[in-house]
Parts: structure tokens; sequence; C-alpha cells
């Protein structure tokens, strides 16, 4: 089943197109990579998602985004709501600056809840799922900024957890990070796919190979081709993929 | 853009040809042993086996080494996976080209009839080879399907050199060992047509991505 359907959708800069009708289903707890060239418009799209966009001026979007059947655009949708659902983790780790508690509970506090037990119920659950409460459940008041790169992704990967989301995009998630935390990330989002739908952007050919389920190929605004990573890497279908994925151009 | 990597591949391309052209060479000499009863030509086959073993050694290297090194995806991979399959297939060829050298030394220049028969399966056989080959060189998916065809016709090569050979039995039971040692060749050369129709299921393969087995 798709959790995401995108239907006909282009986008614009001011007078720059940056994405061309857009036709894409993003399948269920699964891991789908986005890649292609810089500036092929994989990110704004990965943007587009949670309408994260929509915070940048001159930004026009035509075309229809279903989130489990529902326009995301829709006069009835809250912004918040669907960013609660559809959370993001971003390229740089970003974690606030307060203790690592506070970064997790900073979620669910700003949608209403202040239950001590309930926090610390969710905060454990959080850090469990994202692989990292092992590590930081003895200085969980300790500042966040005092934690590794690798560490601190973690982190922002469990607060996007807090929240119970149903889609995790992640933009670029290890560009930052040496190998070992990289091959953390990477095992964490395979875990995570049992129960969360994963969209991620990534520049690392073989990260996409390693990790998803789907390749999704993105040249110039376009979406060239969109199936089954094994497929897509050893039999691509369009001969821009080809190129592109062996090196021949980009 | 990635011109290093286009080299070893055009490398490795040039080695499987050369590999495939050597195989070639070993199993006509063979055949050709064989029909002339020449013993000097089979212990020369015998002696190459040992080339053809190193080269798929070098080649099998080669491919390790493109795999660590270029992290091949799409045809790139299709090719250096095809390649390390097709050495195995061509190496084997190598070595029943030996055995089949090995018997004609036995035979120490022993001819009779029906032998002409197993000339037949061996042009046959050769031109598989041949063809199998040509079609790696040339990316040529209707000549690997030609060939892997063309098995059928070694096939049926075997069951009639075996027919004879159980009628030469009856006939002349004291040839009953020189008998065994035909019907061993012919074994021989249906195999190394099994062989090359593996090649060229593979070249199908390395240019489709679709392997007839799959």
């Amino acid at each position: 089943m798709s959790m995401i359907t995108v239907k006909d959708m282009c986008l614009w800069y001011g007078d720059h197109q940056a994405l061309h009708h857009i036709n894409i289903e993003i399948p269920e707890k699964s891991i789908t990579a986005f890649i292609g060239p810089s500036g092929c418009g994989k990110s704004t799209f990965l943007k587009t998602l949670n309408r994260m966009n929509d915070l940048i001026p001159g930004v026009k979007i035509t075309g229809d985004i279903r989130y489990e059947g529902t326009d995301i655009f829709s006069r009835e949708v809250d912004v918040n709501n669907l960013r609660k659902k559809i959370g993001m983790v971003f390229q740089k780790p970003n974690p606030f600056p307060m203790s690592i508690y506070d970064n997790i509970a900073y979620g669910p506090r700003t949608h209403g809840i202040t239950n001590k037990v309930q926090l610390d119920e969710i905060v454990e659950s959080a850090l469990r799922g994202a692989a990292i409460w092992d590590e930081v459940k003895d200085r969980l008041k300790k500042n966040a900024l005092g934690m590794s790169g690798g560490q601190q992704q973690r982190l922002c990967i469990a607060r996007a957890l807090a929240v119970q989301p149903k889609i995790l995009l992640m933009d670029e998630p290890t560009s930052a990070l040496d190998p070992i935390s990289t091959s953390r990330i990477e095992e964490l989002v395979m875990e995570l796919k049992e129960k969360y739908t994963i969209v991620m952007v990534t520049h690392n050919m073989q990260q996409a190979v390693r990790v998803s389920d789907y390749t999704a190929f993105f040249l110039l605004g376009e979406l060239v081709e969109f199936g089954k990573t094994d497929d897509s890497f050893s039999q691509p279908q369009d001969k821009r993929t080809e190129d592109y994925i062996t090196g021949r151009f980009g | 853009m990635r011109n290093r990597f286009d080299e070893q591949l055009f490398e490795l391309n040039r080695e499987i040809i050369e590999m495939g052209a050597m195989c070639e060479e070993a199993i006509a000499s063979a055949a050709k042993a064989l029909t002339n009863g020449d013993v000097a030509l089979a212990d020369k086959v015998k002696a190459n086996s040992g080339v053809i073993d190193q080269m798929e050694r070098e080649i099998e290297s080669r491919c390790m080494k493109l795999l660590l090194h270029q992290q091949p995806v799409a045809r790139d991979l299709r090719l250096i996976s095809a390649a390390l399959k097709m050495i195995t297939d061509m190496e084997r060829i190598g070595d029943q080209a030996e055995d089949i050298a090995e018997i004609v030394a036995f035979l120490n220049g022993h001819t009779m009839e029906g032998m002409e028969l197993i000339e037949e399966m061996a042009r046959e056989t050769i031109a598989m080879v041949t063809g199998s080959v040509d079609a790696f060189v040339k990316k040529d998916v209707e000549l690997a399907q030609e060939i892997i065809d063309r098995d059928d016709i070694v096939d049926d090569y075997f069951s009639k050199v075996k027919c004879g050979i159980i009628a030469m039995i009856a006939e002349h039971a004291a040839d009953g060992e020189f008998a065994l040692d035909l019907l061993m060749i012919a074994k021989y050369f249906e195999r190394i047509g099994d062989h090359a129709t593996n090649i060229a299921e593979w070249v199908i393969y390395s240019v489709t991505g679709v392997h007839k087995e799959a």
C-alpha cells in the first residue's frame, strides 16, 4: 500500500520551475531512496512532502500530494499535525541547545503532554527506538551538544520518533558522519522500516543500494525512474539512470 | 569522467576474448589430434591447459579488484559478474580438451570406423565455443541464443555416437576398451557444448540483465 501518492506535481521557485510533473507512490513500511546529481530537485521534493517549502517565499506548487489519502494542501490540514506525522531528519545533526531529555520531550510537550511519567516513557522509548538509549541513559540531563556527531544524529532521529510519526524524511542523514556512525544509522534505518515509512535523500549510491527497497532517480527536476532498488541498480530502464549510477555523468 | 575504470573494463574484455580464443584452439587441436592420431599435438594440448588455468586466476583476480575498487552497478556489474561465471566454463572447456588429448595420447594412433561421427560432433562443438565467444565480443544476444539452441544438435550427436559404439562393441568385442575411450571423448565434447551454452547464457545476461535460469 502506498503511504504518499503524488500526482502531476510541479514546483516553481519564482520563475524557475524546479520540479516537473512528478508522479510517484511511496510504499509504506519500506525505505525509498531519492538519488540524482546536485540541483536535480530531490531535496526540494522531499521537503514538499511535509510542506517545509511553505516557508520559502515565491514557491508555487501545483498537482496533488496525498498522505494516507488526504490532500496535504487542503485547508483542513494542520501543518503542525502533518509534520508530526511526517517527521524530518536533516543532513547536519541539529539538536537543540538543551539537555538530551528535553530535546526528546520538546515535541511531545508542544503537543500538550506534561505528565512527567508519560514523558519519561516517551523519552525512553524514542531513545531506544533510535538505538541510543544505552549510550545516554545515565546522562539524560547533560547538554545534547556534548554528544558526538553520530550520537547527535541518532538523537535527532529519536526526537522525530517521540511524536509518533508515520513517515520519516531524511535529507542526507549520514553525509556529515564517519563510516562507523554511518553504518549505525543505516542499521537503525533498516530496523525502523518495520514500523515507519522512510524516504531518504542520499548522494551515496552504495548507501542507496545497501539500505533502500525502492529508488527514485531525479534529473533536472524530473523523476526519471522509480522502481525496486535491486532492479534500478542491476538493470536500469532509462539510459540516463544507467549513465548516472555508473558514473558516466553527474 | 571514468577513464580508468573504462580502461580496466576494456582490459577485462580483452582478456576474456583471449582466454576464449585459447579454449577454441585447445579443443580444435584436441579434435585434430584425434582425427590424425597425432600424439605430439595431443601432448601440446595437455601442456597448454595450465596456461588456461593461469588465465582464469588472473581474470578472477582482476574481477575481484574491480568489484572492490569500483563497486560497479548496472551494466558494469553485469559484465563483471558474467565474466566471473564465464571463465569457470572456459576453464572447464580447457580441462575437457586436455582430457580428450590424454585419451588420444593413450590411443596412440589406433583408429576405427565410427570415428567420422565423433569428428562431426567435434566440429559442431568447436563452432559452439567459437560462436559463444563471438557473441561475447559482439554483445550479440541473437547469436548467443543461436548457440544455446545448437546444444540440441550436439546432444543428438552424442546419442548417435553412443548407439554406434554399442553396435561396435557387439561386432568387435575385442575393441571394447577402445570403444569406451571413444564414448568418453564423445561425452567430453557433449560437456563442452554445455559449457558453451552456459557462456552464451551469461552473454545474454550481461547484455539484457535477464538470465534464462532465473
